[in-house]
Formats: C-alpha cells, sequence, structure tokens
C-alpha cells in the first residue's frame, strides 16, 4: 500500500505539457462525475416525494414537480388522523416486524454461523449446501408454500405469522459463517477452551461480541428486507390491524376505480415511513465501519 | 462440542410453547356474541359498520381495509384455500362467477332472497348468476355517463354528442380548434371501462346453457366498438395515454382531458384527483349507437357477498342484507363512502346533487333516468383471465400503433383456453 503512495508521489512531480495534464485531470474527474449521476438517480425520487409531500391534493397534479407546496403540515395532521390513526398502529407494526425480526434474525444467524464455522461435525457441508441453496430462492417464491403451511396450524393473520419466516434468513447465516470464520480466530476459542470455559460460555462471551460488526451488518439488512417487505405480509394478513405500513399505504392507493386514489396521503406516508430507516442507517454506520479495524489476534 | 439432551429438550420445549400461546382462537363459541369479519375497500365503510355495531350488541362486524379489486379475488381465493376466509367481503359483480366457480362464497338464498325486489331485475340476476342461488346483495352500482368540462365546451363552442357519430366529429373539432386538447381518452389500461362500452353496444361475452359455456368476446357489438375506437385513435381524434395515471391527473386538471366517459362515481374521482376544476363539469348521458333505444353499460359496483368458508353465515347474511337495504345503512353509505346505492327506492331518494357538481342541481334525477336503460350483461367465472389479456392486447396494440379489432382474437382465446384449462366445457 504504502509502496504505491510513494512511487505515485515521486511521479506526479515530473512536468507534463500542460495539455496532457489537463486531459488528466479531466479523466480524473470522471469517475466523479459518472458517482455524482449516480447519487443524482438514486435521489431524485427522494427528492421528489420529499416535494411532493408538501402539496396539497389540488396542487400535487396541478403544479410544477418540483416546486413546493404549502400543505405539509395539513398532510400530515390528515395523514395522522386518517382512520381514527391506523397509519400510526401500521408504522408500529412495520417497527415491531423488522424490529424483533432482524434482530432474532441476528443472533440466529450468528449462533447458526458460528457453529458452522467452528465446529466439525457430520452433515455440515450439506447444512451449508443447503443455505446456500436457500439463498438462491427468492423470498417471494416462498410466501404462498408458507401461508398454507402456517395456516394448516392456524397462525395465518397473526403477528407471528410475519415474524417467523422473517428470522431464518438464510442469507444472514451465510454472511454469519463467513464472518466467524474471518473474525474468531481458532487460537482465541481454543484458549478459552483450555482455560475451562463451557462452550456456551465461549460463544456469548468471546464468540458473539466479536461478531457484532457481522451481525449489525446482518441486522440492518433483515430490517431493511423486512421494512420493505410486501409479499409475505399481503399473503398472510387479513386483519388491517396487523398491516405494516406498505400494505397500509396500499390499501389508500387501490381503493378502486369508483373512489379517488388517497395520493397525498400516501406520498406523505411513504416520506414519513422512510425516516425510520434513514435514523437507523445513520446511527448503526458506525459499527459497520469498524468492522476492517477490529480484531483480537493482530499479526 | 454437543448441545446436552437437556438443551434441546428446553429449545424444543420453547419453540411449541411459541406456538401454543398464538396459534389459539381457531374455534369459537356458536351462542353468545359473535363476531364477525368484514373485507371490504369502500372509504370510511367502518363508520356505516359502526351504526350496526351500536344496534346490534350481539353481531360484532369488524371491518378490516383492503385492496380494491383483482388483488382482493385472489387474497379471497387464496384465503378460501388455506381454510380462513373472512365472513363476509365486498366483491365486484364481474368477481362473483369466479369466485363462486371456486366455492368461495355460500348460496345465501335462504336470508336474502326476500331482498329481491329492492333492486332492478338486471342488478338482482347478477348476485343470482342466473340460477336459483343468491351468492351476494348488491351494493353499488355503476351505470355510465359523460362528464365534459362545460366552460371549455363553451369557449370551444361544442355541443354535447348525443350519438357516437356525434362525439367522434366533436373529438375532431376540438383538435381542430385546440390542438393540445382531447376529448377523451382509450384507455388500455381499463378492461372494465371498456366492457361498460361493450354492454352498451349490445355485446354479450358468456352465456351458458346448462353446463356449457359460450363464449364472444369477439363478437359483432365488440367488433363494433373496438374498431370505432381503434380508427379514432389512429386518427389522433382522441388520446390514447392510460387513465388513472398521474399524467391522466395532470390532464384532468388543466383541461387537457376535456370529456370522460366514466360512470355515476366520477364526481368523486374527479374531485380527489382534479380538485381545482370544481364546478366546472357537466354530466350527460353517453353518446349512443342507437337514439331510438338508448343505453348504457355499467362500470364497476359491487356487492357484498358471504364466505362459504364462514361458521356464522346467518349472522353475516343478516348483515350484508341490512347494509344494502336498510334505509339508514344505505343513506350512510351514500353519505360516508360515496356509493351510488343499488338498492333502487335509495336511488330516487338522492336529491342534492354531488358536492363537486353544484351546476347541476338534478344530477341523481338524471342518473336514475340513465341508470334504468342499463343493460344486463352476464360474467363468466375468468373474468380476470380476460381483462389481463385485454390489457396485454391492447397495450401492445396501442404502443405498436396497430388495429385494435385483433386484440379481440386474443382476448377470446385467452379466455377460452383457461376456461377449458379450468374443466368448463365450452361450446363452439
Amino acid at each position: 500500500m504504502s509502496a504505491v503512495l510513494v512511487q505515485d508521489r515521486a511521479v506526479t512531480p515530473t512536468p507534463r505539457p500542460p495539455r496532457v495534464r489537463s486531459i488528466v485531470s479531466a479523466l480524473g474527474a470522471l469517475p466523479t462525475f459518472v458517482l455524482l449521476l449516480g447519487a443524482v438517480y438514486c435521489l431524485f425520487p427522494v427528492a421528489w416525494v420529499l416535494v411532493a409531500a408538501t402539496k396539497s391534493s389540488g396542487e400535487l397534479f396541478s403544479t410544477s414537480t418540483l416546486s413546493l407546496g404549502s400543505s405539509l403540515v395539513a398532510n400530515l395532521g390528515e395523514l395522522a388522523t386518517y382512520r381514527d390513526g391506523v397509519f400510526w398502529q401500521w408504522m408500529a407494526n412495520s417497527a415491531l416486524y423488522a424490529g424483533v425480526g432482524a434482530l432474532l434474525s441476528a443472533v440466529v444467524s450468528g449462533v447458526t454461523g458460528y457453529a458452522l464455522a467452528k465446529y466439525a461435525f457430520r452433515g455440515r457441508a450439506l447444512i451449508f449446501n443447503a443455505l446456500i441453496a436457500g439463498v438462491l430462492v427468492p423470498a417471494v417464491v416462498l410466501a404462498i408454500p408458507q401461508y398454507l403451511l402456517l395456516s394448516k396450524v392456524g397462525l395465518t393473520d397473526t403477528y407471528l405469522s410475519v415474524l417467523l419466516p422473517s428470522v431464518i434468513s438464510p442469507y444472514g447465516i451465510y454472511l454469519a459463517r463467513i464472518y466467524a470464520a474471518a473474525s474468531v480466530p481458532e487460537d482465541v476459542v481454543e484458549a478459552a477452551r483450555t482455560d475451562g470455559a463451557s462452550e456456551l460460555r465461549i460463544l456469548t462471551s468471546i464468540a458473539l461480541p466479536m461478531m457484532v460488526p457481522g451481525l449489525v451488518t446482518v441486522f440492518l439488512f433483515q430490517f431493511v428486507s423486512i421494512w420493505n417487505n410486501f409479499m409475505l405480509p399481503y399473503i398472510m394478513l387479513g386483519d388491517d390491524k396487523l398491516f405494516p405500513v406498505t400494505m397500509g399505504l396500499y390499501t389508500m392507493l387501490k381503493q378502486g376505480n369508483t373512489t379517488p386514489a388517497l395520493y397525498t396521503l400516501v406520498v406523505t406516508g411513504a416520506l414519513v415511513s422512510v425516516l425510520p430507516l434513514i435514523a437507523l442507517f445513520l446511527t448503526l454506520q458506525r459499527y459497520w465501519r469498524i468492522d476492517l479495524l477490529s480484531g483480537a489476534v493482530k499479526a | 462440542m454437543r448441545l446436552d439432551i437437556a438443551k434441546k429438550a428446553a429449545a424444543l420445549g420453547l419453540g411449541l410453547a411459541l406456538l401454543a400461546g398464538c396459534g389459539g382462537g381457531a374455534e369459537e363459541a356458536t351462542d353468545g356474541p359473535v363476531e364477525l369479519s368484514f373485507w371490504a375497500w369502500a372509504p370510511n365503510i367502518d363508520k356505516v359498520v359502526d351504526k350496526w355495531n351500536a344496534s346490534h350488541p350481539d353481531t360484532k362486524v369488524v371491518v378490516s381495509k383492503q385492496a380494491q379489486g383483482d388483488d382482493l379475488v385472489t387474497k379471497l381465493l387464496t384465503s378460501a384455500k388455506g381454510g380462513n376466509p373472512p365472513d363476509l367481503a365486498q366483491v365486484e359483480y364481474q368477481a362473483l362467477p369466479t369466485l363462486v366457480s371456486n366455492d368461495v362464497l355460500a348460496d345465501i338464498s335462504e336470508g336474502a332472497a326476500a331482498a329481491k325486489d329492492k333492486f332492478a331485475p338486471g342488478i338482482w340476476d347478477q348476485v343470482t348468476l342466473g340460477g336459483s342461488g343468491v351468492y351476494a346483495v348488491p351494493q353499488d352500482s355503476g351505470p355510465m355517463m359523460f362528464y365534459y368540462r362545460a366552460d371549455l365546451f363553451e369557449q370551444y363552442g361544442l355541443k354535447v354528442p348525443t350519438t357516437w357519430d356525434e362525439y367522434a366529429q366533436t373529438a375532431r373539432d376540438l383538435r381542430a380548434k385546440a390542438s393540445d386538447k382531447f376529448l377523451g381518452t382509450f384507455s388500455s389500461n381499463d378492461p372494465g371501462w371498456f366492457a361498460g362500452l361493450v354492454q352498451q353496444a349490445g355485446g354479450s361475452w358468456w352465456s351458458v346453457e346448462g353446463d356449457t359455456w359460450k363464449v364472444s368476446v369477439d363478437d359483432a357489438a365488440t367488433k363494433k366498438v373496438a374498431q370505432y375506437w381503434s380508427g379514432l385513435v389512429a386518427e389522433g381524434a382522441i388520446d390514447k395515454a392510460p387513465m388513472y395515471t398521474p399524467e391522466w391527473n395532470k390532464a384532468l386538471n388543466d383541461g387537457t382531458q376535456i370529456g370522460w366517459l366514466s360512470a355515476v362515481w366520477a364526481p368523486g374521482v374527479l374531485k380527489g384527483n382534479a380538485e381545482s376544476t370544481l364546478g366546472k363539469w357537466a354530466m350527460a348521458p353517453m353518446p349512443q349507437w342507437d337514439t331510438s333505444a338508448p343505453r348504457t353499460g355499467n362500470w364497476g359496483g359491487s356487492t357484498t357477498a358471504v364466505t362459504a368458508g364462514s361458521k356464522k353465515q346467518k349472522a353475516a347474511t343478516e348483515f350484508a342484507v341490512w347494509l344494502n337495504t336498510d334505509p339508514a345503512a344505505v343513506e350512510a353509505l351514500v353519505t360516508e363512502s360515496g356509493i351510488y346505492p343499488a338498492a333502487t327506492s335509495a336511488q330516487e331518494a338522492q336529491s342534492q346533487p354531488p358536492a363537486f357538481f353544484p351546476n347541476q342541481p338534478d344530477f341523481y334525477t338524471q342518473a336514475a333516468k340513465i341508470a334504468a336503460t342499463s343493460s344486463g350483461f352476464t360474467w363468466g367465472p375468468n373474468v380476470n383471465v380476460t381483462y389481463t389479456a385485454y390489457k396485454n392486447a391492447m397495450g401492445e396494440a396501442i404502443s405498436g400503433g396497430t388495429d385494435l379489432v385483433p386484440a379481440l382474437t386474443k382476448m377470446q382465446t385467452a379466455t377460452v383456453d383457461d376456461m377449458k384449462a379450468n374443466g368448463f366445457t365450452v361450446g363452439g
């Protein structure tokens, strides 16, 4: 790494004709430009939601796309009182599904990944290969079989019907296994065993703390995917008191030909519903960053 | 290295306890207060149901608001297969045969047959499917009408068209006077709208004799309608962008679309999507193919149905009848949910025009007259397939700039193939 830097530094001072230099710096700006383009492409819809949420229903389709409207507060008020505040119920449901689901998923993934990485037992390869296959099967495909299975045990249309399928994430387990193999050194585990620590204690006091950055990643991935999940709750739930916010907004949008869609409320609701995700990313980001620096045995 | 037996057992026990703790509630006592679940999408329907709950302490109806239309049909089919459907559901007329042939809906003739004379015969036929059973109670209907911007019609010196020939001419005249405006649009995204136009033209897509179905999605009347719109689209006399998109909403707002062939519920949609045009619209009967025998079709409209899987069908039927025939309930449906009631007496009772049409005080008097000219229509057991084929084939024709009539053949083929695949006998 440092060798490259030194070499770089050695090269740059050699004088170049001004034209070549300007071409080089223009080329250097190219990646930045492409990245900026990408950022605009991704952020423009978000900006649109932000602007559109400030418009009243009269303004939404009649004023220019990017001009701010006058009724953000009114929209929020209307959203908050829509059907006696059912929107907050949906938000709370989403928080429950995503929060509890992602937490359990991170724990399950951590324990499973650790076991798969650190213990040699019969069938380990089989289990792991089955998990890899699970990564390849999209969750959407599983929703109907899961519905039919859960309806056999009478669990559909309950909180558990959405929570249970969300807890097992093949990708999370896969990630945790890779992470455990890389971040929990065999030496540390052996040393703990020599000191007489039980397997459970090794797991909870040594392995899991070392795996925290990886588990935070699993948590975040699961949280976002559960929060944005539509198909599973759509199939599982009939009671609108149990809906997550994605489905709630959908019912507001799909009111049929005969009644107008509640566009302003849906747009405002969409804005409010991404706020927790943004907050979560901002607060958990630092755990994510330290994973490259941490580790128990440094060379 | 190995988990000991005790820990395994503890983990298993915890899992079972979790399952058991939350799996209850499957069976319910038959006497004592019952609770009925009701899937519906009509706005504010919960407020109407509150009235029932206030006066019927023994039967509590719990509304669960769902997404409208095809989505709800799919969901009802899935939940019936899973064995836990709601007790009651709001169902559109064209979805009834699909649900009945999949055994999702209960025959409620015992409790609901007496409500027959509260509805126009054409409407009632749609919930009996022409047989002796009753599979739902009609809730609202959607006789089609022509809506236009009265102010812009005056500005451009246009006359309200009474025939389809006049409609085409008016569309051309408007284009000549204001090249950025359209009298209407052909929506390849709204099969229900097209089906309404076909009903008006006297088309008949399905009929059943004994156990044999006859399917004629490409009959002469349907071809006539497709031909007519194909010509208008080809010459650019009307727009070809789908309805119910943000662009279309914008076009309604800024006067790019100055007319809409819609149904009686249009004022509510216009209010929601084009609030700035309050009081500028007017309603007239549909343009006619034959002025000596005025007709209209139906677009939209729904019923309240009881599911076959419900264990409380008697109470549910009682509620369905109450919701759609009790004067106070229907009145609440009209004022709270903004529907156009199917019950004949309630149609006549409406004296105030919709709030969005203060300029047309006799709106509902006219509407009732138009509703009386509705043509009957028999829906088949796979309207969803026909509708999907419409969206695909028409959408393809519109974006390819080709004739619309061949799309009907595709719709016919898709419909017949699907019915045969599902074991229906389809005759020539």
